[in-house]
């Protein structure tokens, strides 16, 4: 299936404000695709957690959104990619309840769960990339 | 193709405007697929009307073609406004596209005319009115399509919504009976919906109760605990009645655990538990 | 710096959070909230999050954080009006908030905070 892109976005990461601001926006076009209230919620909230990722894991980085529309439905991609220390055990990372740092942030799982399509690609020294999306 | 073909369909439009709009009208109404029914001859002549002299103003600029320009923009929402209330009215697919489709007759008969003995220009022509006229066909039986599955959506919604009402029981509790089979899309948003009325009552204990399920799967099941987590975080509780021997025999099987979750035989167990918490007594009247 | 204001009612305490807050934002909110206990020795807080459109992981330890640390100085703290959609992304999320207790708006809130005030008394007076 073809994935048309309707609009296109490049969200800075490099601070808390950053943070709010990729919410804030996905929040907006959330709404232009008049997602369900909790369908939003989800989308912001998995947003949230993997902005704080790149900023607090991967030093800084940047987010690319991206709307769709395959003809049959539209939807939201975000990819979230650093240059940080990268992920050394993916599968140890999805785990719930796993954080590299112990205190902050919980494991992936939780935020793959709050979206349709999840992603991760991590090579230990070069950085992290996280695509996800959610469709209508 | 030529592009620099000048087509003469834009000054036809103009010049013959009343006598198209006529052999038109007449076209439609002969159609076997009219719904004298569902369509006054008043109205098919108002939307033929319309669409003609919106054609002819989009014409104008002489792009037959390209249906993205703005200037078709007119003519496109005239013909989703058509399409939209046709398609809620009752009409099928194609007499919505026959709208459109009967207007070739009495086109190529003028371009017929208006080339003469030119035969490549009437193919150049009767290439360009195809084209144009089958786009703005398939357009309306597009915009047709979707809004007959936007009306199919929100009625499933209000059957849901209709089959599965959260009552009042009691100030400060509410009840849900589910009856049949539920699915995970149907649980997803009856639980919603209760959560949402436990925030605009102000309920403390929501009784979900499940007498009339005949089986519960483990979705349904995650479902239904999840809501029951989601209401405790707001901060009301939920009770779950009514769960009979065999789903309980499922659910163990199935590795479903209800922890720390309320439940009880029948709903009028669980009205009393809830009574119980919130300090009410019921007392037969002494005489 | 801006801050999220931290109202004295009685008792009690009041924190209503209206804005998004960055992370700062709330960690400067965790520290206020926990010196303002111990300060006023407060008998319990309720912090209103029914205007908060997103409950991430990190706001959510932080809520959580602050049941423990008011506690641990001998008070309870009731988190009122989450929204529904709110709620079922948390759970969702697995995110589990242990230490918090939960009321629908803010009158239940004070109401189930007194209750609990009365039982603690009750209690030492066996």
């Amino acid at each position: 299936m073809m994935n048309n892109i309707v609009r296109r976005e490049v969200i800075p990461l490099l601070s808390d404000e950053d943070i709010v601001r990729a919410r804030k926006i996905v929040r907006d076009w959330t709404i232009s695709l008049k997602f369900s209230l909790v369908d939003q919620t989800k989308l912001v909230t998995a947003v949230s957690e993997l902005a704080r990722n790149t900023v607090e894991h991967g030093g800084g980085g940047s987010a690319l959104l991206e709307m769709l529309d395959d003809s049959i439905r539209r939807g939201i991609r975000l990819t979230f990619e650093d240059q940080g220390p990268g992920i050394a055990n993916i599968d140890q990372a999805m785990t719930d309840g796993y954080s590299s740092r112990g205190s902050l942030g919980l494991g992936l799982g939780g935020t793959k769960r709050l979206v349709n399509e999840f992603d991760l690609s991590s090579e230990p020294g070069k950085g992290t990339r996280v695509t996800i999306a959610r469709w209508k | 193709m030529n592009d620099t073909f000048a087509s003469k369909i834009p000054a036809l439009l103009a010049k013959y405007e009343t006598d198209l709009l006529e052999e038109w009208i007449k076209a439609q109404l002969d159609a076997t697929t009219l719904r004298k029914d569902l369509l006054s001859s008043a109205d098919l002549r108002r939307s033929s009307d319309e669409f003609l002299s919106l054609l002819r103003r989009a014409a104008t600029t002489g792009n037959l073609l390209n249906l993205n320009a703005p200037e078709w923009l007119p003519v496109k929402d005239f013909l989703a406004g058509v399409s939209r209330s046709r398609a809620s009215q009752g009409f099928t697919p194609s007499e919505t596209a026959t709208f459109i489709f009967s207007f070739k007759q009495p086109l190529f008969t003028r371009l017929q005319e208006e080339c003469g003995s030119d035969s490549r220009a009437l193919a150049e022509e009767l290439w360009i009115a195809t084209t144009l006229l089958d786009r703005l066909g398939l357009f309306t039986a597009e915009t047709f399509l979707s809004s007959r599955e936007d009306i199919i959506k929100q009625q499933q919604l209000e059957m849901l919504e209709l089959s599965t009402p959260v009552v009042t029981l009691w100030n400060g509790i509410l009840a849900l009976p589910l009856i049949g089979t539920l699915d995970s899309s149907r649980t997803q948003v009856v639980m919603e919906n209760l959560l949402q009325t436990i925030v605009e009552t102000g309920s403390e204990y929501a009784i979900i109760d499940i007498t009339g399920v005949p089986t519960v799967d483990t979705l349904v099941a995650q479902h239904l605990l999840k809501t029951v987590s989601a209401a405790r975080l707001m901060g009301a509780q939920c009770i779950i009645s009514g769960i009979r021997p065999q789903i309980a025999q499922t659910m163990v099987h199935l590795g479903v655990a209800f922890g720390d979750v309320i439940t009880k035989a029948s709903l009028a167990d669980a009205l009393s538990y809830a009574f119980k918490q919130m300090g009410i007594t019921v007392l037969r009247k002494q005489n | 710096m801006e801050k999220i204001p931290i109202i004295k009612m009685g008792d009690f305490l009041l924190v209503s959070i209206q804005v998004d807050m960055h992370d700062r934002l709330a960690m400067a909110l965790q520290d206020d909230l926990t010196i303002r206990v111990a300060k006023e020795r407060s008998k319990g807080v309720l912090i209103d999050i029914s205007s908060l459109d997103v409950v991430d992981s990190f706001i959510g330890r932080m809520l959580d954080n602050i049941a423990a640390m008011t506690r641990a100085l001998g008070t309870e703290t009731v988190v009122v009006g989450m929204q529904p959609a709110v709620a079922i992304t948390i759970v969702e999320l697995g995110l589990s908030l242990e230490n918090i207790y939960t009321a629908l708006n803010v009158d239940k809130g004070m109401a189930l905070l007194e209750a609990r005030m009365k039982a603690s008394v009750d209690e030492n007076d066996e």
